[in-house]
């Protein structure tokens, strides 16, 4: 196949850096709201009529909406697989607790209905509060530390090996600055999935929902912007040092890296990145305003905005560098040196090019079919069909 | 017990694998069995069919949402406990997991909502469109995972990159066409519709002999006993073709399952029974049906079949070249561009071999500095444990050929003897319910504990697989998977019996309504067909 080697190898890597923020927004802005519902349902249903709606507004798409946390971790192997090998291993009991935390909520949703009696359903509430509220926590955590470095260091072989002991590490992830985000990124889908309740159900379960998510929402953005303050100020940036290569092997020791004053100096450099956090900033407080006054449909469409805003800020900010280390910091993961082959990243991006729309549009489809609200009526009355 | 990382990190595979190979056989099969019988209600109109539909709909849902909780760490574990796997040969094994997500998964996650919750918004095609997209889903997911695990049994289309010290693709049609591939998949997702077959005729079964629910029991056998014939041929034929395709591709793994010690002049015999002993390198009491195995294994009677012995001379001579290969790695990676051109030469001859270096990484640091007895050593590394595969593969084929014979039964009792049942029968269908999963886990078995020591066949040994993590770390997350997944198990058994006991649930009145007139009708209207009325036509 000598069809790939048109499309420059760098180009690709850039393509593919983009593709994988696609995918951490796509499962943000769908898994989103279905974690931020799972994490308010104690809250915002009382009885198990009312808790039974909220269930069911997310009911029939959660495990669409899941699949991209999935396909996320697997283009992040197909992709980045140095990202995919070292982090996974790096924050090796976070991620378990993530995996525990998914692997509950899937089953919580599908059983919670299959009997009657008031402890078993409490339950399984309890379950979905800890699925949604576990990850949306601790991926926020996670950005933290990526941003502030993490301890791994590569061997020539390549194998990456971690500094300190194991639970050391485990905790040593929860510094005050990734606690912070982390706070920013459950507030931040605390509010999206008040913005869905608000759209998809009604009576005293949106009025609380809208409550809460006015409060999520400005905690988000006081969070933001307390994060953004923090990271000009107090914590370190990376640069490549010398003449950067875009096309060369994926082998992260052959750049040479150095620390810099602070990752902001991004900002200087391509002033135009500022649109990303101005687009979280004026998303959230929009979806604050919006729950604030009972709109729907555009409520949920600005909190959209103000998560892709976030995210993508924190990759703009951040390129080249994927995964940086604290420890050794030539280790560190850059778009240019830790990608698939130049075989691979092609092949993958005509798959996604044929399929990736398809997606869309039948995720589209099933999204109208099922539109409407979820009402206490239509959960009572058809109790075979729904949870 | 003193387990280390390698073993705590293989044990912790197996167990979350063969979990999650709980539920998936059943969501393959069951996905596909109760497509037809929407179908059947599209074709028909009668809402028997529908009561089906929905009543193993619901069986599905219980089993599927497992086998997808379960799946997620799938996806996910290779990089924490097999971090070096990941980096090393990620290029290539990456791609058909990510693709199984974009072409596969998607689209049965996407749908399986809509099955359940879409009866009454949609009409009657509409659903059962719904329905096989979540059938064709499920199974492409299984062609894309196999693809992958193909390529860890015969590593096809893939080249040591020295700068990048990883396997990278240079063929992706080769990854997707390898033969192993693709046998093992038809293979699996037959054994996947045998199990639902079984579960199926072995519910019914039970309904029948409680006299229950009848109508959907006899339908439900007559659909599983036709579906699970041909599932139950094809699993064996493709079982077959998977032996073949081993005897060129994975010599070792088949010489190990047969207890084939010494190389037999061709046409090998087939070694029925007998007990492999691996100190004494013998199988002792071995009865054997002669020419069986050199047919099955190379269908032709003059080709041989290399055994044991002769493999580990072999993997001698490759851990001897492929210590070439390494000390020409280390070369090249001091002096990257200004290697000399005769030491890549030197490489490139020998970087086949580069995986049988590594074995020796066990022993000592530098696989340089090894001895003829470290060599023998490592080289007799490369046999799997024998008698276990020999045991396990006999058990599934035995299985294996149990399922022909009592689908055969069923099938022509429900043709040809108006779906008359005996009892001993139908207590036997009941009985076997478990016996698919014990197969397909043994099958399972035989793959991966037969491919040891490797991750990828002669490319990358297990014992370098893996992450750096400590004991703790793993003993940690071994208990909290093993635990949290029995717990999960126990309660989905527990729902599955529920429901299995509570029998068909919805549309109870209307099925019972229609047949009732139907059958009303069948005894009034002399010479007219069923459909005669016009009403009941639709």
């Amino acid at each position: 196949m000598i069809l790939f080697e048109y499309v420059d190898y760098g180009l690709l890597r850039v393509i593919w850096w983009v593709l994988l923020g696609v995918l951490l927004i796509g499962f943000a802005l769908t898994d989103g709201f279905d974690m931020g519902v799972g994490a308010l349902l104690p809250f915002v249903g009382r009885t198990d009529v009312e808790r039974r709606v909220v269930i069911n507004t997310v009911g029939p798409v959660w495990e669409g909406n899941q699949v991209w946390f999935i396909l996320g971790g697997g283009a992040i192997f197909a992709a980045w697989p140095p990202l995919y090998a070292v982090s996974f291993s790096g924050f090796y009991l976070a991620m378990f607790a993530v995996l525990a935390a998914l692997i509950l909520r899937p089953v919580a949703f599908k059983y919670r209905s299959k009997r009657e009696d008031g402890a078993w359903r409490s339950g399984w509430d309890w379950a979905l509060f800890v699925g949604g509220a576990v990850p949306a926590l601790i991926f926020g955590v996670a950005v933290g530390n990526v941003l502030q470095g993490v301890p791994f260091e590569l061997t020539p072989d390549l194998f990456s090996r971690y500094e300190g002991s194991y639970y050391g590490k485990f905790f040593g992830l929860l510094n005050p600055f990734a606690l912070l985000t982390g706070v920013v990124s459950l507030a931040m889908l605390l509010t999206h999935g008040a913005a869905w309740l608000s759209l998809k159900a009604e009576g005293p379960v949106a009025e609380r929902a809208r409550r809460i998510g006015s409060v999520t929402g400005f905690v988000t953005i006081a969070g933001y912007a307390l994060a953004g303050v923090w990271l000009a100020f107090g914590i370190q940036g990376y640069a490549i040092v010398g003449e950067v290569v875009t096309d060369g092997p994926s082998n992260p020791l052959y750049t040479e890296v150095e620390r810099t004053a602070s990752w902001l100096a991004a900002y200087s450099e391509r002033p135009w990145i500022a649109i990303a956090p101005i687009l979280g900033f004026l998303g959230m407080a929009l979806a604050v305003r919006g729950l604030r006054a009972g709109r729907e449909v555009s409520t949920l469409l600005w909190s959209k905005l103000g998560i892709f805003g976030a995210i993508s800020s924190v990759g703009l900010t951040m390129f080249p560098f994927i995964l940086p280390s604290s420890i050794n910091a030539r280790s560190s993961l850059t778009v240019w040196d830790s990608s698939s082959s130049h075989l691979t990243l092609f092949i993958m991006l005509v798959v996604t090019v044929i399929f990736m729309p398809l997606i869309l549009a039948y995720t589209a489809w099933v999204y109208k079919v099922l539109w409407g609200k979820v009402t206490e009526a239509s959960v009572t009355g058809d109790t075979h069909n729904v949870y | 017990m003193e387990l280390d990382i390698v073993e705590l990190s293989r044990l912790q595979f197996a167990m979350t694998a063969m979990y999650h190979f709980l539920f998936v056989p059943l969501t393959l099969g069951l996905s596909v069995l109760v497509a037809i019988m929407e179908t059947v209600y599209v074709m028909t109109g009668r809402p028997i069919w529908r009561q089906m539909t929905k009543f193993w709909g619901a069986l599905f849902g219980i089993n599927f949402v497992l086998g997808v909780a379960t799946g997620i760490t799938m996806e996910f574990q290779f990089g924490m406990n097999w971090s070096y796997y990941s980096h090393y040969v990620g290029d290539i094994f990456g791609a058909p997991l990510a693709i199984e997500g974009l072409m596969a998964f998607f689209l049965e996650a996407t749908f399986v909502g809509l099955f359940f919750f879409g009866w009454d918004k949609l009409s009657r095609r509409a659903h059962l469109t719904v329905t096989w997209l979540v059938a064709i889903g499920s199974n492409f997911s299984a062609l894309w995972i196999l693809i992958a695990n193909g390529w860890m049994q015969n590593p096809v289309g893939a080249a040591f990159n020295p700068d990048t010290m990883r396997m990278e693709m240079t063929s992706f049609f080769d990854v997707l066409f390898n033969e192993v591939a693709q046998a093992k998949f038809v293979h699996t997702v037959s054994a996947g519709y045998v199990t639902a077959a079984v579960f199926v005729l072995g519910v019914s079964a039970w309904y029948l002999l409680n006299d229950r629910h009848t109508r959907l029991a006899r339908r439900s056998i007559t659909v599983a006993a036709s579906f699970g014939l041909a599932a139950t041929l094809s699993v064996v034929v493709l079982g077959d073709e998977s032996g073949y395709s081993a005897s060129h591709t994975q010599k070792m793994k088949l010489a190990a399952i047969e207890g084939m010690w010494e190389t037999h002049s061709a046409p090998a015999p087939f070694t029925a029974i007998g007990f492999p002993d691996k100190e004494a390198r013998e199988t002792h009491y071995a009865i054997e049906i002669p020419l069986v195995m050199g047919l099955i294994g190379t269908r032709s009677l003059t080709e041989e079949i290399p055994g044991i012995n002769d493999l580990v001379d072999e993997a001698r001579r490759r851990i001897e070249s492929g210590i070439v290969a390494y000390d020409a790695l280390m070369t090249i990676r001091e002096n990257r561009d200004a290697t000399p051109a005769a030491v890549r030469e030197t490489f490139e001859a020998n970087s086949n071999n580069l995986g049988f270096a590594f074995l020796l990484l066990r022993y000592m640091d530098d696989p340089r500095e090894a001895t003829a007895e470290d060599i023998a050593r490592a080289a007799d590394d490369t046999i799997p444990g024998v008698a276990p595969l020999f045991w396990a593969f006999r058990i599934m084929v035995g299985l294996g050929f149990a399922f022909i014979a009592v689908m055969a039964y069923f099938f022509w009792r429900s043709s040809f003897c108006q779906q008359s049942y005996p009892r001993w029968a139908l207590r036997l269908a009941v009985l076997i319910i478990p016996a698919p999963w014990i197969a397909a886990e043994l099958g399972w078995f035989v793959a991966e504990f037969g491919r040891q020591p490797w991750t990828v066949d002669g490319v990358l040994p297990t014992a370098l697989s893996v992450s750096h993590l400590s004991v703790q770390d793993l003993m940690l997350t071994l208990a909290g998977f093993v635990t949290f997944y029995t717990v999960l198990f126990i309660i989905e058994m527990g729902l599955m019996l529920k429901y299995i006991r509570k029998g068909p649930f919805q549309d109870v009145e209307e099925t019972e309504a229609w047949e009732a007139r139907h059958e009303h009708r069948l005894r009034t209207h002399d010479g007219q067909g069923p459909f005669a009325d016009p009403e009941y036509a639709s």
